[in-house]
């Protein structure tokens, strides 16, 4: 039990994984909360990479984690572009004011 | 033991008699790190003020990247301080104070419609995590799995180098493409964010390029003490 094994970073991911998509579901009132959201689940992912990597000695997952973090931070800049336009033209950005499309 | 003793492969190839301490130290330093981690990434989601969010997810981020750098990613984990901790949370950052919305005092999870929507999502949540663990402790029992590795990492160079060598290599094309990812996305932010304001002079190329001698220079014959009107 006293030796961190693959298990052990897998499940720190899940955990982490786990908060993120409660994040998304539970989340009423403000977008932004969501986009960090989204980004705790891409960190999740980058763990699994990353602790694979290390412990199957194989260089993959770091070269996938690094294209991730570029995903990620375009995706980062993109979202945070629409939510100003958004707030700019609506004047909030409260998930539940936000019904134009009537998902 | 086998895949454990790689972790810290630069002191275990030089001083293999400590090994246990350095199992104990890395045990140690993973919950901890582990531990912030965890508590952070759950107070993002339930703080009342975003700017706190931020803060926390900065802290999340900061403690992953130990985490990285304990394990033997080096150039991940500084990368990912870069990354994050430099350029997007300070992005974020930069959009909550600009937005306003730092100051409203909000229950996240209070909804008008009521709380109906608390335990479906509280469930599914909980229903994808059992699921990660079930699969997580599948591969706790065939660890051997997948054993068709293709780039091994050699333990003499180190982990930027190694990352160098490959990402320049194998995986070009790959890395250019997301350079244009990361050019598509700077021009998409200014594209959104950009408006047009009326009222004010701005600067027309076509109408710069398209322009001609003969309308707009005029040759004029000026009488003695009258003058010319410019801009009739």
């Amino acid at each position: 039990m006293t030796e961190v094994t693959l298990v052990h970073y897998l499940i720190l991911g899940a955990i982490i994984f786990t908060t993120g998509v409660i994040g998304i579901f539970l989340n009423r009132k403000n977008v932004i909360v969501i986009l960090m959201s989204i980004e705790l689940i891409l960190l999740a992912v980058n763990i699994n990479l990353v602790s694979f990597s290390i412990f199957l000695n194989d260089l993959n997952g770091q070269i996938f984690t690094l294209f991730i973090l570029t995903v990620a931070a375009a995706e980062a800049a993109i979202g945070l572009a629409i939510i100003v336009t958004y707030y700019r033209n609506a004047g909030t950005i409260n998930v539940e004011d936000i019904k134009n499309l009537k998902g | 033991m086998a895949i454990g003793g790689k972790i810290f492969w630069p002191l275990i190839s030089e001083q293999i008699n400590h090994t246990d301490n350095t199992m104990i130290a890395h045990t140690i330093f993973f919950y901890t790190f582990s531990l912030i981690a965890i508590i952070s990434s759950i107070l993002v989601i339930v703080s009342k003020n975003t700017v706190h969010s931020v803060f926390f997810l900065i802290l999340d981020f900061i403690s992953i990247s130990c985490l990285f750098i304990m394990i033997g990613a080096e150039f991940l984990g500084m990368i990912m301080l870069i990354v994050y901790v430099g350029a997007v949370a300070v992005l974020f950052l930069f959009v909550v104070m600009m937005l306003n919305v730092a100051q409203q005092k909000n229950q996240w999870f209070e909804s008008r419609v009521g709380y109906s929507h608390m335990p479906l999502g509280l469930i599914v949540g909980l229903v994808i995590l059992l699921e990660l663990i079930i699969v997580v402790g599948g591969w706790k029992y065939k660890p051997n799995l997948i054993l068709t590795s293709s780039i091994s990492i050699d333990q003499k160079v180190t982990n930027t180098h190694l990352i160098g060598n490959v990402l320049y290599t194998d995986y070009i094309h790959l890395f250019q493409l997301s350079g244009m990812i990361l050019l598509v996305a700077m021009i998409g932010a200014i594209v959104l964010t950009f408006r047009k304001r009326s009222g004010i002079k701005r600067q027309s190329y076509t109408k710069q390029i398209s322009r001609e001698r003969i309308e707009s220079v005029e040759l004029v014959e000026v009488k003695t003490n009258e003058g010319v009107k410019i801009d009739d």
